[in-house]
């Protein structure tokens, strides 16, 4: 397994001025030319505070930019509208220095007074941002959530190209929310001139700018002349057609009238494209910062008692559920996906033996089994995967009745605690920044076990959390303590067995011929399906 | 005259309004919490309040229904709680497309249809009849779906005469339209060909023969404009089936009408696009068949309307 980790150059608590940006432009680059990108539903919006789901986040990423971004097709940091940065003794004040004379698309240039005006933005209630909470450790967060204040007191414009970011406390995680699509730099003019629908009339910074956006139909984004970045992007335009079915759009690519399908390979259509060897050397292979798992609710009976839920996870064959899904995953034996620094390498987790998990029931008492409900979201492949989990559960004598409703349903019954189990497809967790803290806080911590919750086991152990906030208290996001403490979390979590690991899945991006470009492109860790940024057309 | 329209208008808006009511109820029963999926999963518990204070869900189920109603009165539909973009708008967007969709799907039925449904009358008894009525049969039992992928597959992939998917030009509508019209073809042949039965059976009908008038004028001029009369009133009904229609054969072609928007609004419970399209095409199902209703005795002057 690789893993990977965050350069430690750059987090040195010093300034960085001129800082090797980590990325070498590919020299075979072709300047020019168009794709076309096809996805089955309707973009949402390309507001950056507003924006959540896996279709906008990466056209929004090619639209706006942060102060900290990410290195091309790789989970290192590096830094984006800011030149540089300095982090205090403490780790609570970040000073960071803006690139000077960046343009926003509508020719104004970006100051400081646009970085606290964003900030004070995504924040605000008003704002309905699904993202406000990434920065409650800046301080007087709590005061403009709460509507008491109109703007975060914690941050401060020096001079025109100098903000200065104080925190309630340290917070490991900081760069990486400063990279969040959500802490995307948005000028003032703009969003009061189109108001609730800026996310129609996106204006930023990035390397593309919207030139149209028919509803229902497609999205055309023109190359930002004025970019910052020297050399890229590389493409003059990318056209999103929108309410192509997946099958519709592998048609069209075969005919060579599609770049890149969105949605993916349509599971029916898997197989058919990799065994044949034309089509097969076109798709990329990669891992995701995504794991699949059944949540155990620690407050069920009989699900309260750890030999039951290490029974269900010592019954359920990862093995044979991958293959359902043709072979996209690798079993999974932890919270942590792979690729995600804190993965714990050579822990096995609970292997597959049914005759120790019925020992396991025995010893809780339950040696004739109970019958318990297992909710899943309703779409293909997911109701087959929960087929497959009922009957490795009725091995050992565990009766499962199957829940299959819509995803929104699925989501209520967990955060009300009202399901016994879950399985998580659909509505997986996949990492919002490549960073450990991001499988604990809301889906496995006490924050998250409350009434609405993502945390569905809520499960809630105070050592562990303690343990948790420890970890983020330091500066440093990869100092390998740091890692080396959240390892060592998600191996109590496992103790508790408050989750079945299933699987991590892996991308399948699928490109047209003439794409070409470095294949970490097409699997870039925050960029689904690809960097639009640093892909170009060979001909 | 006047006096039925009235009535018939009135029962019309009495129509809506209990539409309106039903599935807005339904809507609220469902067991999926609006704010929690605009929250998101990050969200704290204080964003969650006041996204729900803002768009008024923490009020008690009549009063929602009630500043829906008179909203929508007024010609607000509210806005889309995921796309953050006002329903009408994206209503108003696609409506263009599926109406031009419609169209085609009612030409395209009533042009395969009534000619085969010609044909199998005139061979009535024979094999050709026969055959043509088996065709009809499978025509009003095959899903769209199905057959929408395999004239995708045979004439757009195979054969390259028309585009895969997609929207724009005349070639673009002609396979969508197809899929659409094929299910009404299949009934509109059978239905021709028993009216077409009927009427060859008249006494008019012999009376022309005698005349020594050629088959075809017979046909043409005497047969064809009685027996088509009575179908004629149906088209008003088939807009209400064709809005089931559209929803389907909208995502096989990504044809962007609001079908398709009605499609992804239920997969992410988007409410307000839902209540907005449900709304839409009640209104054009109960406007379809006053239409119907009206047409009829135009074309038919032995029903009178009261």
């Amino acid at each position: 397994m690789k893993k990977l980790l965050l350069s430690t150059a750059m987090l040195a608590v010093s300034a960085l001025p001129g800082f090797a940006q980590g990325y070498t432009p590919d020299p075979n680059a072709k300047t020019g030319g168009a794709i076309t990108i096809t996805y089955k539903d309707d973009v949402a919006t390309l507001d950056p505070a507003i924006g959540y789901d896996w279709q906008n986040w990466s056209m929004i990423k090619s639209l706006f930019d942060g102060l900290m971004d990410y290195v091309p097709g790789t989970t290192e940091l590096r830094p984006g509208l800011a030149e540089s940065y300095e982090i205090s003794e403490d780790g609570t004040v970040f000073t960071f220095t803006l690139r000077a004379g960046v343009k926003f698309h509508n020719g104004r240039e970006m100051t400081a007074e646009d970085v606290k005006y964003s900030l004070d933005r995504v924040t605000t209630p008003e704002t309905q941002s699904p993202g406000a909470g990434f920065f409650a450790s800046i301080a007087g967060f709590d005061a403009i959530s709460a509507g008491e204040a109109d703007t975060l007191s914690g941050v401060e414009v020096i001079d025109p190209l100098t903000v200065k970011i104080s925190l309630s406390r340290p917070d490991a995680t900081f760069l990486h929310v400063m990279a969040l699509n959500f802490a995307s730099i948005v000028p003032k003019e703009a969003v009061d001139e189109h108001g609730t629908d800026f996310g129609k009339h996106p204006v930023g910074t990035g390397a593309f700018k919207l030139d149209e956006w028919t509803i229902g139909q497609r999205l055309v984004f023109a190359k930002n002349e004025d970019f910052w970045r020297e050399g890229v992007p590389y493409l003059d335009a990318l056209t999103f057609e929108v309410g192509q079915e997946p099958i519709v759009a592998l048609l069209r690519l075969q005919q060579g009238e599609v770049d890149v399908p969105g949605d993916g390979i349509p599971p029916a259509k898997f197989q058919e494209v990799m065994g044949d060897p034309a089509q097969a050397a076109r798709v990329v292979e990669g891992g995701q910062l995504h794991t699949g798992y059944i949540t155990l609710n620690v407050g069920i009976e009989p699900l309260d008692q750890l030999p039951v839920r290490e029974a269900i996870n010592m019954a359920i064959n990862k093995t044979r559920i991958t293959q359902i899904i043709n072979g996209r995953a690798v079993p999974a034996t932890q919270p942590l996906p792979p690729s995600m620094p804190g993965y714990t390498e050579g822990y096995e987790g609970f292997s597959f033996d049914i005759e120790a998990a019925k020992a396991k029931l025995a010893e809780a008492g339950l040696a004739d089994g109970f019958t318990t409900e297992l909710y899943v979201m309703n779409t293909d492949p997911n109701p087959r995967i929960a087929q497959a989990i009922q009957q490795d559960l009725k091995a050992i004598g565990v009766d499962v009745e199957i829940r299959s409703l819509a995803q929104a349903n699925v989501i209520e019954a967990g955060g009300a605690g009202a399901a016994p189990m879950i399985w998580s497809g659909g509505m997986a967790w996949i990492a919002d920044f490549p960073d450990p803290s991001n499988f604990y806080g809301p889906i496995l911590g006490c924050a998250g076990a409350g009434e609405g919750g993502w945390n569905w086991s809520k499960f809630c152990d105070e050592n562990i959390d303690a343990m948790a906030i420890e970890a983020d208290s330091m500066t440093d996001p990869s100092a390998p303590e740091r890692l080396e403490m959240w390892s060592e979390t998600y191996m109590k979590v496992m103790e508790q067995a408050p989750w079945v690991p299933v699987f991590n899945e892996q991308r399948y991006t699928m490109k047209s011929e003439r794409m070409g470009g470095d294949d970490a492109l097409y699997v870039d860790p925050v960029s689904i399906p690809v960097n639009y940024d640093y892909v170009y057309v060979t001909e | 005259m006047a006096g039925y329209l009235f009535r018939r208008l009135f029962q019309s808006a009495l129509i809506l309004l209990g539409v309106s009511f039903i599935t807005f109820v339904l809507l609220y029963v469902l067991p999926a919490d609006p704010v929690r999926q605009i929250a998101g999963r990050s969200a704290t518990a204080q964003t969650v309040e006041n996204i729900r204070q803002q768009l008024g869900l923490d009020q008690p189920f009549l009063v929602q229904y009630w500043r829906y109603v008179s909203g929508l009165v007024q010609g607000d539909m509210g806005r889309s709680y995921l796309q953050k973009t006002e329903v009408s708008t994206l209503i108003a967007a696609r409506l263009p497309a599926s109406l031009l969709l419609m169209a085609g799907g009612i030409a395209c039925e009533l042009v395969i249809g009534l000619t085969l449904g010609v044909i199998a009358a005139v061979f009535r008894g024979r094999p050709l009849d026969q055959g043509l009525m088996v065709t009809s049969f499978v025509a009003v039992s095959a899903p769209q779906f199905v057959v929408g992928l395999l004239l995708l597959y045979v004439f757009a992939v195979q054969l390259g005469w028309f585009p895969i998917g997609g929207y724009g030009t005349a070639a673009h509508l002609v396979l969508p339209a197809v899929t659409l019209g094929i299910m009404g073809s299949g009934w509109y042949s059978r239905m021709m060909r028993s009216s077409m039965v009927e009427v060859l059976r008249q006494d008019y009908i012999r009376t022309a023969r005698a005349k020594g008038l050629t088959r075809a004028r017979i046909l043409l001029h005497h047969a064809l404009p009685n027996a088509i009369l009575p179908i004629i009133a149906m088209i008003g009904i088939d807009i209400g089936i064709f809005m089931g229609g559209i929803v389907v054969v909208e995502s096989v072609f990504g044809w962007p009408g609001i079908g398709q928007l009605a499609w992804q609004a239920i997969q992410r419970v988007d409410i307000p696009i839902i209540m907005g399209v449900t709304m839409v095409s009640a209104t054009a199902i109960v406007l379809g068949n006053l239409l119907a209703d009206l047409v009829t005795p135009m074309i038919d002057p032995r029903i009178k309307l009261r």
